[in-house]
């Protein structure tokens, strides 16, 4: 039972929140020229690690706003919750190499 | 009866109240402030129960919750609780226990055949028989059920309600003991807010059954009394802290009244369920003694010291006047110190060939005997000890030497160390350090779980002595509450004596004369669950080494006492087996609750008229007053038909629906979802969330729209009307709304934020009455200010003006196929709005509809239900529904899945009407059409029914069906197969049955 | 491999048990394998059981980094049903169970395959058009289906309250449907796949997936390289980490999956019971536990720790359908990590890697599927191609669009 802190209303309980998953996978542009393959990439596949983790959260039972978080999907840590359009956080631990696009 | 055990004065009871109470029929009493445990022992009762597997008699071995057999079946009737543990109950006036898994009686059960034919039924020995022949296993598994389960489940529902309440404080603190309390105090005192449960019905933990000085006395009593007066403690007292969850959860039982007896306890719930979140948590959860595993040491009357300690101190019963203490360190010295001073005759017989200290002196002061270097052998008596035997044992501890001392006693009061309750610590995440001084897990408070923040303080982390407790406690509490920003500084605390219970050297497994698993005799460890040390070895032997192997294969651990005091002796005899060290067999994973958690504390509050809440709209007592029969939609109570007079189901919506085509019916469609959607981007936004065009729609106009998920499939539905040019009012399906409330805003907020746009879920602010039927624009007209001439107001437009007086939207839009005004109010005139429509509405023949009438209605004219002629897997072009995909967009949501080779294939299932050849026959919905008919099946299927009904209006039966291929099958005759090996043919055919033209609508 | 009996057991308790053999041995990895398995629970150990049993390849290795049995097997509700909509599913669930009825048998240990019967209730018209559909589909599948009027439903389960939130409407029952012993499978599969010369290596973590033109030539482990012809995947929760090491994504994500049992009673239910309406999984054991499924969690996680809200939310319902359970207690709750794609259907695949095969995605479903996928997979690896069974779980189908998905045509869990 996590408490997550939503960027527009503060710590709350889990129960007030839903997860939506991956984050920062963009829609692609013009569909239409993607491969079979490239478009289902986009919808089906996802990186799943065991670590950290930057996924979609929902205050669904709140101010129904859309935020991501940086999640430890081993210890449940939540490092970091952050605005849609924002940049995603680098833990300092994280190699400099994998930060993210 | 009279209470022969019990001591005349001393223990923590008011012999003022004499209470009274039934085992298994036989009336007994006890005093106000005994467990059932207790006063049974006072009574001289030592047989109270059977074991899992071999139905050996049991008697207690604890005081406390960590009691393994003496399980009894509470009370009787609706109030009857099974395997309830006999020192957790409360003694109340009219209490009624009765023993479990024993049959016909506890004293005589025939079950005890087991343990005669014990030696066929080793740990997993059902693994390897009951398998011929074949076909006998499930005769064999009856048999099994049946000798398998302890207590009975009531057969009624329960009578009593429950509770369940959040809280929150900064430092929660788990037991009440010297440890619990000093945190507490220390915490609470500069201003931290604290709470603090124990399972206890009072504060003190150990020392209400150990005798601490005066000074902790009065300390205690001066603590409690402080905490009690502090407004920001809150004290819980019988109530246990089940589960630790993440970022300092903690969920906790409350027994608030079941110590009153059933039916008792007022307006108060039977038990109320905690759900704290702490910023701080203190576990001061004390320490469970261990049992030594010897040979029958499952005797009634072998009990664990501390609890011998416990009976005598707190309730004043000394179990036996003839006791023999067995031990493997310091601690149980006291208990036979205790013992003898009560006036029993005591030995002491310790597996350690050198004591240090002045215990000896103590014991001789008392003449006690003391048997240096020496275990219990043997156990005899089945039903009771009667005596045991007590050898010497070898330098190693593997076998005993010299001469048999038999001894005559009724209680082995037995100690092999402590195990701390590391429970908690290891659920929130925590991870165990093995300390070899105390022969035990203890936690590793450097490898906490950084979002569980806890210190563990006293027993539960190795420390036993109350003076250490006590030191531990203050501390955990200072850094609790210093973590929490309060400046806290040291307590002043009683001094009391070191106890030191500790000095153990630990022997895991007391010889026998025999080697162990080839005696008549049985070393249990797991006493419930009926393993024993034999097991360990069969279980090693046969590969399952590892602890989750042991503990799966033997059982072990596994009753409803978790393995509270029977883990670590598994573990440690593996161990030894393996030649290994304990923690490389493993530590046991504790797995919440700490001790079971009564079902409907959990969930009681989310049953019955709170489960989930039914949703109604606001014509529902209009409809209750009409007699209509509600369906289940979603949430919702939907009216589903309307019976007049003894019309069933059948003859209600033949009626509706031939009323609806034929004059005008009235249907409540408030449930449909409704979202108001504003800003300059809105057309853009729908553009892409539906399938076709929407910026050239006109204000005013309404449009029908398919809304695809990115996988191309069909999940929604519904008409939207464009109020203003920035301004639609969107409706959806009644189970979708939610659904697609939560899609709109994720694509907004996600993905095109930059959007101008916002939506609003509208649909409980708006009640909607739906008129339809060729007389459905007289009664408008009647009731209406709107000018609804055809001219004026076209299908599929929107007009706003009153309607019977109340201020409306009225949409004219069909889901019917006739002329039709939705008429939308708010929702506090919807009532008013019906009524007065129904009443309008005599003149014109006006027929209130339900969803059943609504379903026909709509399939005569072919018009699909999302979720019920669609499933998850349909494109728009299976719907046979391209018009409504725009050719011309860009890009809208799914589109691109369209052109994936499985979407764009031939032959997908596709939507058709189907006419069966006998016009009366209704095809079952759900039904197959079979691509080969055969004499049985398997054969092979391509497609089913998803809508059928016998329509009134066509004069026949009509359905709707999903078919491969099926927009080139039309013409075509298909076979539908039933269950019952019935064959029916139909004509494949166009979905739409009625008006196939469509005039009527535009009337 | 010394035979169970009857008679093994008389004769063994003479000589207290001391002469019963390991039923498994515990091998160091030899240098190379022809067939490599990551994952020692009970799809993998199967999978290896008919490598060597049936396909003529004994020489594999099971590797486990843990205790084999120890992840999801040994964590389910032990339910088994071939009860499925599609065609696909249908195929490989009622393979499975046709398998299941005689493993006890086929590997002379006692799985307790036990086919009580599985009911699904039905709550609702929509419901009612959802078992009416998929009660003909199996049916004509050639699998057992029965519809059961409410009273009918109550005379099999005369604890329930038909009369709850959502009234019992009907029901749709698999007589051969039912439970087995969940340990007992991983147990009994690694007794035989050992005794036909497969190594089960316990303690063995795979760390790396070599690769050398793109053609898969063994696996780095804690205890250290072992060669492969060729690599099978059967590491459930952890597919994703694998398929990382070898270089490619899978469609895949990891929840937490709960489930609860009680303390153990006299026999009070007797089959197994499904309620999607009131979101009530429920069967009693042998043992006298009911065992209660929960749900998952709808976060990634590889904790194997749910969220308490979602024990509460199982436990509500679950008084609600048998009002009588409020006073019986919970024993235990636990969750695994159950690995799901997007159609919730499993992935039996060969992969961008040569010789490299998948098995994975089971989901909340697996323990049902145990023998029929093991059967499959190794067939298909023995063949180097997917056969018919697992031929429709291709990878490829989140590409062609060809998915398996029987909770979107069912619009009900599954």
């Amino acid at each position: 039972m996590f408490i997550i802190n939503c960027p527009y209303c503060g710590a709350r309980d889990q129960t007030e929140f839903s997860c939506h998953g991956e984050a920062h996978i963009a829609r692609p542009e013009e569909t239409e020229k993607l491969t079979d393959e490239q478009w289902g990439d986009y919808i089906f596949f996802r990186q799943n690690p065991k670590g950290l983790h930057y996924e979609r959260w929902v205050h669904s039972h709140g101010c129904r706003r859309w935020f991501n978080a940086l999640r430890n999907t081993v210890t449940d840590e939540i490092f970091a919750t952050y605005k849609v359009g924002e940049a995603r956080p680098v833990l300092p631990e994280q190699n400099a190499g994998e930060a993210p696009s | 009866m009279s209470q022969k055990c019990r001591l005349d004065s001393g223990g923590l009871i008011d012999r003022s109240k004499k209470l009274h109470f039934t085992f298994d029929g036989r009336p007994y009493t006890g005093y106000a402030g005994d467990t059932l445990a207790s006063a049974m022992l006072a009574n001289g009762v030592r047989l109270l129960g059977r074991s899992f597997k071999y139905h050996r008699p049991r008697g207690l071995i604890a005081a406390g919750s960590e009691e393994p057999n003496a399980l009894v079946q509470l009370e009787k009737g609706a109030y009857t609780e099974p395997n309830t543990r006999a020192t957790c109950i409360e003694l109340y006036d009219g209490l009624v226990a009765t023993s479990q898994n024993r049959w016909p009686s506890l004293d005589f059960d025939v079950g005890a055949v087991n343990s005669a034919v014990s030696r066929f039924l080793p740990a997993g020995f059902y693994y390897k028989t009951f398998m011929w022949p074949a076909s006998m296993w499930m005769t064999y598994e009856k048999f099994i059920r049946k000798a398998a389960g302890l207590g009975v489940s009531p057969t009624e529902s329960d009578p009593d309600n429950y509770h369940s309440c959040y809280a929150h404080c900064d430092v929660l603190i788990v037991g009440g003991g010297p440890a619990g309390l000093a945190a507490a105090l220390t915490a609470a005192v500069p201003g931290a807010r604290v709470t603090l449960l124990d399972e206890q019905p009072q504060l003190g933990g150990s020392t209400l059954g150990v005798e601490v000085n005066e000074e902790f006395q009065r300390w205690k009593e001066q603590t409690i009394a402080a905490l009690t007066d502090n407004p920001d403690v809150t004290l819980l007292t019988r109530t246990t802290a089940t589960g630790y969850f993440d970022y300092n959860y903690i969920t906790a039982l409350e027994k608030v009244t079941d110590h009153l007896g059933p039916g008792n306890g007022g307006d108060k719930p039977r038990q109320r369920f905690w759900k704290i979140r702490a910023k701080q948590v203190v576990i001061a959860a004390g320490a469970i003694e261990r049992p030594l595993v010897f040979a029958d040491n499952d005797r009634p009357g072998v009990m664990l010291a501390n609890a011998v300690d416990t009976y005598i101190n707190r309730y004043g019963v000394l179990p036996g006047r003839d006791i023999v203490v067995f031990t493997n360190n310091n601690s149980a010295y006291d208990t036979a110190l205790n013992a003898a001073q009560h006036g029993a005759t005591v030995t002491v017989v310790d597996t350690r060939s050198e004591v240090a200290g002045t215990l000896t002196d103590q014991l001789s002061a008392r003449n006690i005997r003391l048997f240096k270097g020496h275990a219990v052998s043997s156990v005899q008596g089945s039903k009771g000890v009667a005596s045991v035997r007590v050898m010497e044992l070898s330098a190693d501890g593997k076998s005993l030497q010299g001469q048999a001392w038999q001894i005559d006693c009724s209680i082995v009061a037995n100690s092999g160390g402590w195990t701390p309750s590391v429970h908690l610590f290891s659920q929130s995440g925590g991870k165990l350090n093995y300390d070899q001084s105390i022969e035990a897990f203890v936690p590793d408070m450097t490898r906490a779980k950084v979002i569980n923040p806890n210190i563990s303080a006293g027993a539960c982390n190795g420390v036993f002595d109350t003076g250490g407790c006590l030191a531990e406690g203050m501390k955990a509490g200072m850094s609790a509450s210093a973590a929490c920003d309060y400046v806290a500084s040291e307590i002043t605390l009683p001094s009391v004596e070191v106890d030191g219970m500790s000095d153990i050297a630990a022997i895991w497994l007391v010889p026998t004369v025999h080697p162990v698993g080839e005696g008549p005799a049985k070393h249990f460890h797991d006493f419930q669950n009926d393993v024993t040390a034999a097991d360990i070895h069969l279980a090693a032997r046969e590969g399952y080494v590892s602890v989750e192997h042991l503990k799966r294969y033997t059982t072990t651990g596994m009753a409803t006492d978790q393995g509270k005091t029977s883990n670590l002796n598994a573990l440690a005899i593996m161990a030894e087996i393996r030649g290994a060290q304990i923690p490389e067999v493993g530590t046991t994973t504790f797995r919440p609750p700490f001790t079971p958690l009564t079902f409907g504390a959990v969930g009681g509050q989310e049953s019955g008229e709170l489960f989930i809440q039914e949703r109604k709209t606001a014509m529902h007592a209009s409809h209750v007053a009409n007699g209509a029969i509600f369906e289940d939609v979603g949430d919702w109570k939907r009216p589903w038909y309307f019976p007049q007079g003894g019309e069933d189901m059948h003859a209600a919506v033949q009626r509706e629906t031939l009323a609806v085509r034929q004059s005008v019916g009235m249907l409540d469609a408030s449930t449909l979802g409704k979202i108001d959607i504003q800003g300059e981007d809105a057309a853009e936004f729908l553009e892409m969330i539906y399938t076709n065009n929407w910026k050239k729609l006109a204000v005013g106009s309404c449009r029908y729209g398919l809304m695809l998920n990115e996988h191309g499939m069909i999940f929604d539905d519904g008409v939207t009307t464009r109020l203003a040019d920035d301004h639609f009012h969107m409706t959806t399906t009644t189970g979708g709304a939610a659904r697609v409330m939560n899609w709109l805003e994720e694509w907004l907020q996600t993905e095109w934020p930059h959007m101008n746009v916002f939506c609003t879920s509208v649909t409980e602010q708006w009640a909607v009455a739906a008129i339809n039927g060729p007389q459905a624009r007289a009664l408008m007209e009647s009731v209406s200010d709107i000018d609804v001439s055809a001219d004026a107001f076209p299908f599929m437009t929107m007009r706003t003006g009153t309607v019977c007086g109340i201020p409306a939207r009225v949409y004219r839009i069909s889901f019917t196929g006739e002329i039709a005004y939705e008429i939308n109010v708010p929702a506090r005139y919807g009532k008013q709005l019906w009524d007065k429509l129904t009443e309008a509405g005599e003149a014109f023949d006006l027929c209130q509809y339900g969803t059943e009438a609504m379903h026909v209605l709509r399939a005569e004219k072919g018009f699909i239900i999302v979720g019920q002629d669609t499933d998850g897997t349909v494109t728009p072009a299976d719907m046979d529904m391209d018009w409504i995909v725009s050719k011309t967009k860009k890009d809208f949501l799914g589109k691109r899945s369209f052109m994936r080779s499985d979407t764009r294939r031939d032959g997908r299932p596709q939507l058709v009407g189907l006419l069966t050849e006998d016009p009366q026959e209704v095809l079952p919905e759900g039904a197959h059409i079979v691509g080969e008919l055969r004499d049985a099946p398997p054969m092979p299927t391509i497609g089913h029914v998803t809508s059928s009904y016998m329509s009134p209006n066509v004069g026949r039966s009509i359905a709707l069906a999903v078919l491969q291929d099926g927009l080139n099958k039309k013409g075509e005759t298909v076979k539908l197969r039933l269950m019952d090996g019935k064959v029916i043919e139909a004509v494949v055919a166009d979905p739409v049955f009625f008006d196939e033209k469509g005039e009527r609508v535009r009337g | 491999m010394k035979a169970y009996s009857l008679f093994s057991l008389v004769r063994n308790s003479m000589s207290y048990h001391r002469n019963w053999q390991r039923a498994w041995r515990s091998p160091d990895p030899k240098k190379h394998y022809d067939v490599v398995i990551i994952g020692g629970g009970g799809h993998g150990l199967a999978t290896a059981y008919y490598l060597a049993t049936q396909c003529g390849i004994s020489n594999v290795a099971v590797l486990e980094k843990g205790w084999l049995g120890g992840g999801n097997t040994g964590r389910n509700t032990t339910i088994v049903r071939s009860n499925y909509l599609l065609d696909a599913s249908a195929g490989m669930y009622e393979h499975a169970v046709k398998l299941w009825e005689g493993l006890s048998q086929e590997l002379n240990y006692n799985v307790m395959f036990s086919q009580r019967g599985l009911l699904h209730l039905a709550h609702s018209v929509h419901d009612m058009q959802e078992i009416g559909r998929r009660g003909n589909a199996i049916y004509l599948n050639g699998i057992d289906s029965e519809f059961l009027t409410p009273e009918q439903v109550k005379e099999m389960l005369p604890i329930i309250n038909l009369d709850c939130r959502y009234p019992v409407m009907g029901g749709l029952l698999q007589r051969r449907g039912g439970t087995a012993r969940h340990d007992a499978v991983a147990w009994g599969y690694a007794r035989g796949a050992d005794a036909a010369g497969v190594d089960i290596i316990q303690n063995c973590e795979v760390t790396g997936v070599r690769v050398e033109h793109n053609k898969v030539v063994g696996v780095d482990t804690s205890r250290g390289y072992i060669g492969a012809g060729k690599v099978g995947s059967v590491a459930a929760g952890h597919s994703s980490v694998i398929a990382e090491m070898a270089g490619f994504k899978l469609p895949l994500e990891c929840y937490p999956l709960q489930a609860l049992v009680s303390e153990p009673i006299k026999p009070i239910i007797d089959c197994v019971v499904m309620s999607n309406g009131i979101h009530v999984y429920v069967s009693q054991s042998d043992k006298g536990e009911l065992v209660v499924g929960s749900g998952s969690d709808a976060y990634n996680s590889y904790s194997q720790r749910g969220s308490f809200d979602l024990i509460e939310h199982t436990v509500g319902p679950l008084c609600e359908l048998f009002p009588i359970f409020s006073r019986l207690r919970m024993l235990r709750q636990w969750a695994g990590i159950v690995d799901v794609t997007i159609d919730r259907s499993p992935i039996l695949s060969k992969t961008p890697v040569e010789n490299l095969y998948f098995n994975c995605g089971w989901g909340t479903g697996g323990f049902k599927a145990t023998p029929g996928s093991g059967h499959a997979f190794a067939h298909s690896i023995a063949a180097g191609e997917m056969n018919s069974i697992a031929a429709p779980f291709s990878i490829d189908r989140f590409n062609s669009g060809a998915l398996i998905d029987e909770g979107a045509a069912a619009a009900v869990a599954h």
